[in-house]
């Protein structure tokens, strides 16, 4: 039987990589090779996954140096003669292993105004959206994000600006700039314009290219821009 | 700096840029135009020297550099030297200033 050898990150912001030995199987993914070496090898490795399916977004680190969800890479498309070097998320800090502390990640979307905000109670009719509208469609193309943070830890703009609120926020305001029934459009305009928010987008497109549900977050904070740079200029943001 | 402070500095730099493809464009083809023949410096500035058109040209290259450069360098003295708050700005200012005195001493001295 072929074998895989596999450095992974333990310990905390100041670990090391440690080598393990793991059997080489047919359509594996890096997920089961994580779960190869604490349920065989290990039992003290930390890492998080939950539906390994592609759904939760909670399975992402990083592997061979690239954010990726590792429930659905597969070893053949990822490993180097026979290696894999996995790791923790970057631009996050460590727990432990390959655990990563998502709080910032998720206390940014709080920050972009990441929150639907209605006028209708429970007791009022369905609100209508017709599907093809141009808002509608807008929306369509970045509301599929899971949360996994693969574009937060590729992004080098939240590496050196560690305030930017990053492309998942980002990319969620968007979503609820162009939904018509959200109340809140000034606040969020607010919330993301300025040196954190999207104008500091560089537009290097890490966050598009490793997506791993082919969202172009580049695309979303592109059209903030243009929503905030015209709020500015009319003098209401 | 308010929010909408620094976003009305990013649409200067956007805007400035979008001047400064077009004014970089003519400067070239100027250059390449001007000197296929070859050309001394004195012919150079018969030429220019009392040229208001041209002078108008380049005082509009200046003034787009002096907005653009230092809104550029906002962005690199935050992210690779940490540099942000009130000194950072008066820095920027300063340096937006000198960029446009020196343009304009350059402007005057070939079109003057």
């Amino acid at each position: 039987m072929s074998m895989l050898r596999v450095r992974v990150w333990r310990g905390g912001a100041d670990g090391a990589f440690r080598e393990y030995e793991v059997p080489r199987r047919e359509s594996q993914t890096v997920l089961d090779v994580v779960t190869h070496i604490q349920r065989a090898i290990d039992p003290t490795l930390a890492y998080r996954y939950a539906c390994r399916v592609g759904m939760c977004g909670s399975c992402a680190m990083t592997v061979n140096g690239a954010p990726r969800w590792t429930c659905r890479t597969h070893v053949d498309k990822v490993a180097r003669d026979g290696r894999l070097a996995l790791a923790p998320l970057r631009n996050l800090p460590v727990v432990r292993d390959l655990v990563a502390d998502m709080s910032e990640f998720f206390d940014k979307w709080a920050a972009a105004q990441g929150r639907f905000r209605g006028a209708r109670s429970r007791r009022d009719d369905f609100e209508r959206v017709a599907p093809g509208s141009p808002e509608r469609r807008r929306a369509d193309v970045a509301i599929e994000c899971i949360g996994c943070a693969v574009c937060y830890a590729a992004c080098d703009v939240v590496a050196a600006n560690p305030g930017y609120l990053g492309p998942a926020a980002l990319n969620r305001a968007w979503t609820l700039v162009n939904d018509v029934r959200d109340t809140s459009q000034a606040d969020r305009l607010r919330a993301v314009a300025g040196d954190a928010g999207s104008l500091a987008c560089h537009s290097h497109l890490s966050c598009t290219e490793r997506c791993p549900k082919g969202i172009s977050p580049t695309a979303g904070i592109a059209g903030l821009k243009r929503a905030v740079a015209r709020a500015a200029l009319k003098g209401e943001l | 700096m308010s929010r909408r402070a620094e976003t009305l500095l990013w649409v200067a730099q956007r805007a400035s840029a979008a001047v400064l493809a077009l004014c970089v464009l003519v400067h070239l083809a100027t250059i390449v135009y001007a000197v296929r023949g070859g050309l001394t410096g004195a012919e150079i500035l018969s030429r220019t020297r009392g040229n208001v058109a041209w002078a108008a040209f380049y005082s509009v290259f200046v003034l787009a550099v002096a907005v653009h450069a230092p809104i550029g360098l906002r962005a690199v003295l935050a992210e690779w030297l940490g540099w942000r708050g009130a000194s950072r700005e008066v820095a920027l200012a300063a340096f937006a200033v000198a960029l446009a005195v020196l343009g304009a001493r350059a402007v005057l001295g070939v079109f003057g």
